[in-house]
């Protein structure tokens, strides 16, 4: 039998397996030298500075206060509960950009795309504005000039009711789970079972008889309208906490302090645009024939974009919309530069106070490879549903 | 006599049929959701630009000072036009100005030379990766010029040179990195990516914050470093990480009958790369790299986070300034408006390369 090429080429770069050997042992060796040198100049640096090593630091009192956080935090608390709050609030932050700018990304990525001129051009704007300025300056600009344009407490903006925009944040009414909140777990639970059985049930009816119905609608009644019963039908399901002008600022309901919401906002305005650029070039990708063959037979132009554009096009925005809710993920580190705490600001404030630098950022880059590991993996798990199955 | 027919001329069009009207109706009014998109799209813009307009440009002051802007309604560039020098070279020494601004006109000629391919494609290559040189000579001084401290670099040009010698080292380092990456040897592919997934993990802030505090204890005791080449040293890192990956990609989509009949041709392994795959392969990824830049240039505005005075730096700076209080608006804009010219000039060119198709055959 013929050997393929590679092989002969294999053949050919091996034929000493014996030098290819010392060549990487030789490499191991200076690698493993360097890390030596390394680890003795840093140990002797540690000691002249009088620098502990170690994760022993997190037990000790942390003694700063932390301005939002979601779980118990009082400054006699310990630097490793002070970090738990940090990495809670990047999580935070970072689930709620990526689902709006996900949004932003596939409303203004559309409207690229829009048979619509006026529409088209004014999401080309926001999307060639917002990708070629950093994002630290729109969070800056977002939380110096915006929010500090915004009115005083006392004149708050009433955006929706009993919702407020002010300088200090934005309010809004806190749902609060009365002694019956459990049949309205239920009911909603019941709801989404069952959806996911209509959409079994469609999917079969399509794929026998080609009758489809308006699925996206009927399982969002399913899933809203049995909640909205039980709200009528039961007292003390779900009350709402509005927020209360009180003295000088608002008492009561959920706040959204100015960093927090200058963050996702400025976050989102600039991912949103990148997520938009990927979601028009996958529409474009997807070739002209495709929307032509649908139309020729005879689906409209709804179904055409639903069932024959978007899956095709999704096979291409996926990969790297991941990489932007990656870097989405990495850019809300920029926190640290309006004062919201999260994980790199709150140990930013531990390295300048112990000087633990080393541990400190062993911590962020281990919180950080996880959430991209996780974010790759749910992304790999959506890729796979969209690829091209080859028959 | 005979007669003779004489067709009276055509009809001009119906009216609805041509011209801005019938363009109107068929592209923004066709359907009734269309039409209101339109006029939602319209009161958007209804809202936006007049006050958008008149603050920028109607209401705007150009000339005076702090006292006849507060007194204004809208912008004040007099503000911008009073710290000009303060933004674009930061706390740079005034009577030394001419050295930075010469530097930049060799980078920017530098630029319209490669643009307009007026030299061949080996000597481009060389004079970008010297010009590190002659400009730091230029700004910093020392061999006959008086010297400037780094910490006495600041504003657009501290952002440039921080962007231009991070792509600049970081494109060698990048291209080893990749290789290193698509080597048998297991040790090196394993040291490479390593060190190109962690960098890739991490935000730029924490290798910022590395680079300014972890390096200082990595280092023999009695060395020290300047806080602008720790940060210099972070940023080649980081950009050198993204690049081994574009570079990555240029590599596999070379066509391997490449890469075999160069050995067929006698090459060996070394020569193969460095002479027929890597030249094809960076040709690949020009464009991909011209986006690399455009990012780079972009996060160099994090040295704001561990306390460089670049020209993001400036700009909050300035607004502080006791004199011009409270500009930051005018400050933000006008730094936004110079990034933007930068980068989407920069991405225009990257784009008309990718429409050409062929890069660089001199």
């Amino acid at each position: 039998m013929l050997k393929t090429t590679s092989e002969r080429l294999g053949g050919l770069f091996s034929y000493s397996n014996l030098l290819s050997c010392f060549y990487q042992t030789l490499t191991a060796g200076i690698v493993i030298a360097c890390a030596y040198y390394l680890l003795l100049a840093t140990q002797e640096n540690l000691e002249a500075r009088h620098i502990e090593s170690g994760f022993s630091f997190l037990t000790q009192e942390a003694g700063f206060p932390i301005g939002d956080s979601l779980i118990s935090y009082s400054p006699s608390d310990s630097y490793g509960r002070a970090l738990l709050v940090g990495i809670i609030n990047t999580f935070v932050a970072a689930i709620l950009c990526i689902f709006l700018a996900t949004i932003v990304g596939i409303v203004m990525g559309v409207a690229q795309v829009s048979g619509n001129p006026l529409i088209a051009r004014m999401a080309e704007v926001y999307v060639e504005v917002m990708r070629n300025i950093p994002v630290l300056l729109i969070l800056l600009f977002v939380y110096g000039v915006v929010l500090v344009g915004l009115p005083s407490v006392k004149q708050a903006i009433e955006f929706i009711p009993d919702g407020f925009l002010s300088q200090r944040g934005i309010f809004v009414p806190r749902p609060i789970a009365g002694d019956n909140f459990i049949y309205l777990m239920l009911s909603l639970g019941l709801g989404i079972i069952g959806t996911v059985f209509f959409l079994k049930w469609a999917k079969k009816t399509l794929d026998a008889t080609g009758k489809s119905y308006p699925t996206i609608w009927i399982s969002l009644a399913l899933v809203i309208i049995p909640p909205v019963i039980t709200q009528a039908v039961f007292n003390d399901v779900l009350t709402w906490e509005a927020p209360e002008l009180k003295g000088f600022n608002f008492k009561g309901g959920w706040v959204f302090r100015p960093e927090f919401a200058a963050l996702v906002f400025g976050l989102v305005l600039y991912r949103g645009a990148f997520i938009a650029e990927n979601v028009r070039s996958g529409i474009v990708s997807v070739q002209k024939g495709q929307r032509e063959a649908a139309t020729a037979l005879g689906l409209s132009s709804d179904r055409t974009m639903r069932d024959v554009v978007l899956p095709q096009a999704l096979r291409t925005v996926i990969p790297s919309t991941t990489n932007d809710y990656a870097s989405l993920v990495k850019d809300s580190s920029l926190a640290i530069a309006i004062g919201f705490p999260d994980m790199v600001s709150i140990g930013g404030t531990m390295i300048g106070q112990n000087g633990q630098a080393i541990e400190v950022i062993a911590i962020w880059m281990g919180v950080y490879l996880c959430i991209n590991l996780i974010i790759s993996l749910l992304m790999n798990i959506a890729n796979n549903k969209f690829q091209l199955v080859e028959r | 006599m005979t007669m003779v027919f004489q067709p009276s001329p055509d009809m001009p069009p119906p009216a609805s049929q041509t011209g801005l009207l019938h363009w109107v109706r068929n592209n923004l009014f066709n359907s009734f959701a269309n039409g209101l998109l339109t006029i939602i799209g319209l009161a958007i813009l209804a809202n936006i630009i007049p006050p958008l307009v008149n603050w920028l440009l109607i209401d705007a002051i150009f000339q005076g000072t702090a006292e006849t802007c507060r007194q204004g309604q809208g912008a004040c560039w007099a503000f911008v036009d009073a710290q000009i020098k303060l933004f674009l070279l930061g706390p740079y020494p005034t009577e030394l100005a001419w050295r930075p601004i010469f530097s930049a006109v060799l980078l920017f000629g530098l630029f319209i030379i490669t643009a307009r391919h007026m030299l061949k494609t080996a000597h481009l290559v060389v004079a970008w990766l010297i010009l590190p040189l002659p400009i730091y000579w230029l700004i910093g001084g020392g061999l006959g010029l008086e010297v400037v401290d780094t910490s006495e670099w600041g504003g657009l040009m501290l952002t440039l040179v921080l962007a231009v010698v991070g792509i600049l080292a970081s494109l060698p380092i990048g291209v080893l990195l990749a290789l290193g990456r698509s080597m048998q040897n297991k040790v090196i592919k394993g040291f490479c990516i390593c060190v190109i997934e962690l960098v890739r993990g991490v935000p730029l802030v924490t290798i910022l914050f590395m680079a300014t505090i972890m390096l200082p204890l990595f280092l023999p005791t009695d060395v020290e470093i300047g806080i602008l080449y720790r940060v210099q040293f972070g940023i080649i890192l980081f950009s050198s990480a993204y690049i081994a990956e574009v570079v990555r990609g240029g590599l596999q989509g070379v066509d391997k009958g490449q890469g075999e009949a160069a050995v067929a041709l006698g090459l060996n392994r070394w020569k193969t790369t460095i002479f027929i795959i890597l030249p094809q392969a960076l040709k690949i990824v020009i464009p991909p790299l011209i986006g690399r830049c455009i990012a780079l240039l972009k996060d160099t505005s994090l040295v704001v986070v561990v306390g460089l005075l670049d020209f993001l730096g400036i700009a909050k700076a300035a607004s502080q300034d006791a004199e011009w209080l409270g500009f930051d608006a005018e400050a933000f804009v006008f730094c936004a408006f110079i990034y933007w010219v930068l980068c989407f000039s920069l991405s225009r060119y990257g784009r008309s390369l990718e429409k050409r198709g062929q890069v660089g055959h001199h």
